[in-house]
């Protein structure tokens, strides 16, 4: 019954997505004002939906939970004997599930669109859930039509064949339905985008509704970034914390369009400044989401995040991602003209550098996609080639030196026009620091360039991001403004961490006999013993490995090389010491001939500052959300104050006034 | 400045900096795009020393030692001819690393032929199979691209 009640729920929520589109699109057609009979069906629609492919996604739950092999898709991806947490988590570690995730969360951040947002005019809201109907219908079609997660098979299986031993982590728990949730989010921000240019309603009101969401979205993937190559970093054992892997890049470039909107969807909100590039970048962010979504469930790419290899699937999600990209642009180049051009501003101002910064992000991000496909373009032509760090890390550091650079400074401009003149101090103060630091930096040693001017743009960052606050009453400060100071530290803290990994690290690789010992950095390791040790679903060797810094205190480290039975594969289990200034790494290999341990360890200086790093930004776009919507609650209580003492005559005299 | 075409002028300077991107882009993955060879094509036409490049094939049987040092090997690797390219890697070797079958190192050439290898691709899953080794069209590659390799990353 379970498979049944998903099913039906799914292809409810898919007729609801059909109304909503048809309501929706009705409110767009009639005057303002005017009451279409239809229309008053799109936010029921939205929020029904999102109750239904809730109860779709948590039947699917249910039925991983209890290993229910008669369900083809719990056959193929779960296991009786894994540990529950995994068999939760593993409803979306397959194609499949994920998709239903995905679309899980769209229905819901539209609900919570419809439920809660009463500050735009109907005809856009209309327009705007019209929108985020038709986005998820598309969906919708691609699950119901080519990849039905509740299929039944004909024989229940006798036994799971179980789920890949990389996604048996707890990362898995977390990194897939945030980056889901941040990728969707901008859905919202996409549908809203489209409903304002539908309608001409592109103005600080729009934008102060688009906000909250582009931030929280944002805030989602860089969650989601962070955590994902946090898991990177210590399930796959090679010591990296970022590989440009295709579908890193698919989580990347939403996030490179989501910080350019959420700048300049900032400048729209305050300055009514912007318009149509607000516009067009809540496209493109939507856009990207779109694509990364297409790379990693198409199976173009041979990943472990690549669960499908159906050319069908593939098509299907390209032919929606043409639709909706194509139809998105469509609009945009018929509808742009009429957007009339918002307030100017000079270059020399505070939106000048966010400007500057956005289109710096926009090149980087053209950096980013165009070294994504490249692979996939050449391939066409029969020529295999991989691109990796020697391109994007000097390709995106071309254009990220620049926006650093200005970042720096541009939150000390004022708005719309500012002389270069009046913070002189503060540009000599931080141009003093990033050439001091680098020139103390090269004076220890000989380093790469990227990694040097990282340390010295960290150092000046890190001081430029508490500048804004000088002179300031700190008590007075708005919590959104602590927002800011927060995620601009947060950048330089993480670029610190990428710099330093990237100066600093030390490598040792050799072959240990049991007893004997070696050498990384101000650590010695001793191979204390190797032993064979079983887990609920694996067997593994493990090395016990004590190690002191300086001839302290002896800590153990237990590294594991794992073989997994169902499917029969191997991983291998880094273990790593964490210190306030760095982390220990240690990975065992293989055995030699003459019974001695392959031992890899890296002695990593400040490595973790590149997460703490990754969760100040996210802490900063929280701040900053929380900021809002208190500004803007306040807001609204005044406004239905205001309202009450109005009405209150005219409840006496007047018939009363239909409801919205 | 006068503000009478800005939005223009700003159409314009993003177009420069978008166009820019495209073109550096362009050229470093000219330069930095990371080709995939097979032993026949490395041999005949080999890539210039110290250029990052990927070498695909097969373990040639009997022919992988392990140096004194306990880390680095060496060892040989076949394609679909009699041509064989030395390896030399340091490093853990992948689980399913064996002799007879297929591996995909990413390094560079040396000066003295010899490939070294900074990481070896090696197979995780029955499920994964390296796109370099699908639909090469002879027997040996489909028995090559059946019991091989692929990283996480291409």
């Amino acid at each position: 019954m379970i498979a049944e009640i998903g099913l039906a729920a799914l292809w409810l929520a898919a007729a609801l997505a059909v109304l909503q589109m048809v309501s929706g699109a009705l409110a767009l057609r009639s005057a303002e004002g005017e009451a279409n009979p239809l229309a008053i069906y799109a936010r029921p629609a939205a929020v029904m939906q999102a109750l239904l492919a809730g109860l779709a996604f948590a039947m699917l739950v249910w039925a991983f939970a209890v290993t229910d092999l008669s369900i083809k898709l719990v056959a193929a991806n779960s296991h009786s004997m894994k540990p529950m947490i995994y068999k939760l988590t593993g409803t979306w570690g397959n194609h499949e599930g994920s998709m239903l995730l995905w679309v899980g969360v769209l229905a819901l951040s539209g609900g919570l669109l419809a439920l809660f947002e009463r500050r735009l005019p109907e005809r856009t809201m209309g327009a705007t859930l019209a929108v985020q109907g038709f986005v998820a219908l598309g969906f919708y079609a691609f699950l119901l039509l080519s990849s039905n997660p509740f299929e039944r098979l004909p024989v229940p299986a006798i036994e799971g064949s179980g789920l890949n031993p990389l996604l048996q982590d707890i990362g898995l728990a977390f990194h897939p339905p945030t980056l889901y949730a941040g990728y969707v989010g901008l859905s919202v921000a996409f549908s809203l985008a489209m409903g304002a240019l539908l309608t001409r309603e592109v103005n600080p009101t729009f934008a102060r509704v688009m906000r909250p969401w582009v931030l929280g979205a944002w805030v989602l993937l860089t969650f989601g970034i962070t955590a994902g190559s946090y898991w990177a970093y210590y399930e796959l054992g090679w010591g990296g914390w970022w590989f440009w892997d295709p579908v890193e890049n698919a989580s990347l470039m939403p996030w490179l369009a989501a910080t350019a909107l959420l700048h300049s969807v900032a400048v729209l909100a305050a300055r009514d400044a912007l318009r149509t590039w607000t516009i067009m970048l809540g496209v493109l962010a939507f856009s990207m989401s779109m694509l990364g979504t297409f790379l990693v469930r198409s199976g173009v790419l041979t990943s472990v995040h690549a669960f499908a290899v159906d050319p069908e699937r593939g098509a299907f999600i390209l032919v929606l991602l043409g639709l909706y990209i194509g139809g998105a642009f469509t609009i945009f180049a018929l509808r742009a003209g009429a957007v009339a051009e918002g307030k100017r501003f000079s270059f020399s101002s505070r939106e000048g550098a966010l400007v500057f910064n956005n289109v710096m992000l926009s090149a980087i991000l053209a950096i980013v996609l165009l070294g994504t496909l490249y692979p996939l373009l050449t391939e066409a032509f029969d020529v295999r080639v991989s691109v990796g760090p020697p391109y994007f890390n000097p390709a995106s550091a071309m254009f990220a030196i620049p926006m650093f650079l200005v970042m720096a400074v541009g939150p000390l401009l004022r708005w719309k026009e500012d002389s270069p003149r009046r913070i002189r101090f503060e540009v000599l103060l931080l141009a003093a620091i990033l050439i001091g630091v680098i020139g103390l930096v090269s004076f220890f040693g000989q380093f790469a360039l990227l990694p040097l001017l990282g340390l010295g743009l960290a150092a000046a960052l890190g001081v430029a991001a508490f500048l804004p606050l000088r002179g300031r009453k700190l008590t007075r400060v708005p919590v959104a403004t602590w927002g800011m100071v927060l995620a601009h530290f947060g950048i330089a803290v993480s670029l610190f961490g990428m710099a330093s990994e990237g100066a600093f690290t030390q490598e040792r690789l050799a072959a240990v006999a049991p007893g004997g010992s070696d050498q990384v950095g101000d650590y010695t390791f001793t191979l204390q013993s190797v032993n064979p040790v079983a887990g609920p679903n694996w067997t593994a060797i493990e090395a016990r490995i004590a190690v002191s810094r300086d001839g302290g205190t002896q800590v153990i480290l237990t590294p594991q090389a794992r073989n997994f039975w169902s499917p029969a594969q191997s991983t291998s289990e880094s273990a790593l010491l964490t210190r306030w200034d760095g982390q220990l790494y240690a990975v065992i290999g293989n055995q030699a001939a003459d019974g001695r341990w392959q031992i890899r360890m890296w002695w990593k200086p400040f490595v973790t500052f590149i997460w703490y790093g990754g969760l100040l930004i996210a802490l900063g776009g929280v701040l900053s959300i929380i900021g809002r919507v208190r500004v803007d609650m306040k807001r609204r209580k005044a406004v239905s104050l205001g309202d009450e003492r109005r009405a209150d005559p005219e409840a006496l005299g007047t018939a009363p006034v239909p409801a919205e | 400045m006068k503000a009478k075409h800005q939005r223009l002028i700003l159409i314009i300077a993003a177009l420069i900096a978008i166009i820019g991107a495209g073109l550096i882009a362009a050229w470093t993955l000219r330069n930095q795009a990371n080709y995939f060879y097979l032993p026949e094509q490395m041999a005949a036409t080999p890539p210039a020393v110290g250029q990052a490049v990927r070498l695909g094939g097969m373990v040639q049987p009997g022919s992988l030692a392990t140096e004194a040092d306990g880390v680095t090997v060496n060892f040989m690797v076949t394609g679909n001819t009699e041509d064989a390219i030395p390896v030399r890697y340091s490093g853990i070797l992948p689980d399913l690393f064996v002799e007879g079958s297929g591996v995909v190192a990413e390094g560079s050439l040396g000066a003295n032929g010899v490939f070294m290898a900074t990481n070896l691709l090696a197979k995780h899953d029955e499920n994964y199979v390296p796109k370099e080794l699908e639909g090469m069209g002879t027997a040996q590659a489909a028995k090559m691209a059946a019991d091989t390799t692929v990283g996480l990353t291409q």
